[in-house]
């Protein structure tokens, strides 16, 4: 008798244990670049963020910030949340998300310069606080960083358990003319991301948001 | 290839290097030929043997369990026949009781109407009244003749009158006395008809009974044969076993079909109660919770069905006293209707969050969110699954309660034909090793036959030289000796072979 309720204690403890919730949250931080022309393509960041809002569940983590001049910065977050655990009450969230969304892109001014580096900062700070079990970083941006005279961004990235995936990496003019160039933007990215340890990906088919969250 | 180079160099001609060479090989494997041949028959034994053996355990193994089979079989009909039996004499019982409960009062009924009608047929049986005994008198003055005289005349016909007039009453009581009979014959119908009624279901419980008891005669047949453990019985109950396996088997499928559609039913509004992002192990805390409901659901279903005698997988249930045994099933009754009634407001549940998500899709898709079905035919159709899925797979109990007792000797079965099969793969093997060995050893003597063929022609040339008497004397033994050897190993090689 002593043992069957030593063994239903050990159960309930290692059960107990077992109720994690962090180690399958997902941490989703999106860049969005709104430099120059790149501002106008928030529409299709629109739909990204409609698939994420669509598909992130309960106690998942998202963040949506922009890319300007200066994005290592808590202002530049646009919305921020961790779903409720209740599906009704994480909906109501999702909508008022969505809204916050709708209004930031209706009303957004392009930036003179390009601070990628910063925003990823940011996100890997911003999301080792959330201390999800995934952690993604989604950069909308073509990828070409233009930095304001002064400000330095040559510390390296720790991105040991991030994904970091380019999406609607868009080419430029000069890349048309030599796609060399936009080979090498990306390559440079990938460098700098598994350099840090992160994984990198490019997602250019926005039809195919689904390998966002392919492993 | 230099060591083949070298090899050939023995001579200036490679042939005849090679011929060399073969030589040499073909008079080493002459010689090694006896301890080659020992030890490959040794080999071929041991393979052989080692195989028999296991074979032999196997079997041994085989026949314990086709034996603990048949005893599970013949305990297993034991008590389904002492079930029937017992079940046969419960409903006698019931039957005896019934009627033997209403016997006073139906013997108080009979005696009553049987008295009646006694009486009433002594009564039928009055004689009716006859006429007065004067009258004879009267009717021997009446006829006596008259000379004319008025007065006689007068007299004679007053009598006349007299007699007429008491004919007429006399008919009339007789006539009214035989109405009355009549009519009391006539009210006795009822209590006839009440008496046959009465009489006929007597005679319907009597041969009731009858049939009853005709059918405890198969049944106590039937248990005795097993009782007896008799090949047939065995065989009946064996077949019996195995269609209640896949019978049991394909309603515990159905079954699982009902408790997955019930899981999905309430899956998802337990993520409303207990978080939905909350795991245990890689599992939703919020699914492994609706299982959880489920699994406790099947629980106080096999509880009740144990408690209302329906199975018997606890005895310790059906053992219970019956005062204890009906709180039980209050208890456990009382349990399952809760949590039908919690599973039917899951499923409402379940509803509202599904069109709430559908709403939340439309918006982000872009689409304006559309208005509520006006129906609430799903809704209501999914509450009432919610309660009645429940009481459903409450009796779940009884086909498991077969599956697991038929379990049992079907896999009792199956593990008997599986060992079957090893000891004759075992034994395969091991006449194969033995043929091998042989095989072997002659492929060998075949690749050395022109060194045997030598031996052959030195043996049948000694054969001519003549030797001394005591050469002579010592082939004989070493002759007689191989002999009867030889004579053994044949003798041992059929014995293996036949066993």
């Amino acid at each position: 008798m002593k043992k069957t309720v030593a063994f239903i204690i050990v159960l309930v403890i290692f059960l107990a244990g077992c109720a994690d919730t962090k180690k399958h949250s997902k941490g989703v931080y999106m860049l969005l670049d709104t430099s120059g022309t790149y501002a106008l393509e928030l529409k299709k960041a629109q739909s990204i963020l409609n698939y994420l809002l669509g598909t992130l569940q309960p106690m998942d983590t998202l963040a949506v910030a922009c890319i300007d001049t200066g994005s290592f910065s808590e202002k530049d977050i646009i919305a921020k949340v961790t779903f409720y655990q209740r599906p009704s009450v994480a909906n109501n969230q999702k909508r008022a998300f969505q809204k916050k969304i709708d209004k930031f892109t209706s009303e957004v001014k392009s930036s003179k310069y390009t601070d990628i580096s910063g925003g990823l900062y940011q996100a890997i700070e911003y999301l080792n606080e959330a201390d999800t079990g995934k952690k993604y970083i989604l950069i909308f941006s073509d990828l070409k960083e233009e930095l304001k005279r002064g400000h330095v961004r040559d510390v390296p990235f720790q991105l040991a358990g991030f994904n970091v995936i380019a999406l609607n990496v868009t080419k430029l003019r000069a890349d048309i003319r030599d796609p060399k160039k936009y080979l090498k933007r990306v390559e440079q990215w990938r460098a700098k991301v598994e350099g840090g340890n992160g994984q990198w990906r490019v997602v250019n088919d926005l039809e195919r948001l689904e390998n966002i969250f392919a492993e | 290839m230099a060591f083949i180079k070298s090899l050939l160099s023995i001579t200036a001609n490679p042939a005849l290097s090679v011929l060399i060479w073969l030589i040499l090989f073909l008079a080493a494997l002459y010689f090694a030929r006896k301890p080659f041949h020992a030890t490959i028959k040794a080999f071929a034994r041991v393979i052989n043997n080692a195989m028999r053996f296991t074979a032999s355990s196997i079997l041994l193994a085989e026949k314990r369990l086709v034996q603990r089979n048949r005893e599970v079989l013949v305990a297993d009909g034991l008590e389904n026949a002492e079930r029937l039996v017992e079940r046969e004499f419960d409903r006698i019982n019931a039957a005896v009781v019934r009627d033997l409960e209403g016997y006073p009062g139906l013997h108080h009924q009979m005696s009553e109407v049987i008295t009646k009608m006694e009486e009433d047929f002594t009564k039928t049986a009055d004689v009716p009244p006859s006429l007065p005994n004067w009258t004879n008198i009267i009717e021997a003055i009446a006829n006596i003749e008259h000379s004319g005289d008025s007065m006689v005349s007068n007299m004679l016909a007053e009598i006349n009158r007299t007699l007429t007039e008491q004919h007429k009453a006399a008919i009339e009581t007789y006539r009214n006395s035989s109405a009355t009979r009549h009519s009391l014959l006539n009210k006795m119908k009822p209590f006839w008809r009440t008496l046959q009624k009465t009489l006929s279901e007597v005679g319907k419980s009597i041969s009731d009974l009858n049939k009853r008891a005709k059918r405890i005669d198969r049944y106590m047949d039937n248990y005795e044969q097993i009782r007896a453990k008799t090949d047939k019985a065995v065989r009946m109950l064996s077949s019996s076993s195995m269609t209640q396996f896949f019978i049991s088997g394909l309603v515990l499928l159905i079954a699982f079909g009902g408790a997955i559609i019930n899981f999905n039913l309430i899956a998802l509004p337990m993520s409303e109660m207990v978080g939905g992002g909350s795991y245990i192990g890689p599992y939703k805390t919020s699914d492994v919770a609706g299982l959880v409901i489920i699994l406790v659901e099947l629980s106080m279903g096999l509880f009740l069905m144990e408690s209302l005698r329906i199975t018997r997988l606890f005895p310790i249930i059906g053992s219970m006293d019956d005062k204890m045994r009906r709180r039980m099933i209050y208890i456990t009754l009382t349990l399952l209707t809760v949590l039908a009634g919690v599973e039917s407001a899951l499923a409402f549940m379940r509803d509202r969050i599904a069109a709430d998500m559908e709403a939340l899709r439309q918006t982000l898709a872009g689409a304006e969110a559309m208005a509520h079905a006006a129906s609430n035919i799903p809704t209501i159709g999914q509450m009432v699954m919610g309660f009645v899925l429940p009481f459903a797979l409450t009796f779940v109990a009884i086909p498991l309660e077969s599956f697991i007792s038929s379990a049992r000797t079907v896999l009792g079965i199956v593990g008997a034909g599986v060992l079957r099969a090893i000891a004759f793969i075992l034994r395969l093997v091991g006449n194969a090793g033995l043929y091998l060995g042989k095989f072997i050893i002659s492929v060998y003597d075949l690749l050395i036959f022109p060194t045997l063929w030598l031996e052959g022609v030195i043996t049948s040339g000694q054969k001519g030289v003549k030797k001394t008497p005591k050469e002579a004397k010592n082939k004989k033994i070493m002759k007689k000796f191989k002999k009867s050897f030889t004579n053994k190993g044949k003798q041992t090689e059929e014995k293996e072979q036949l066993e």
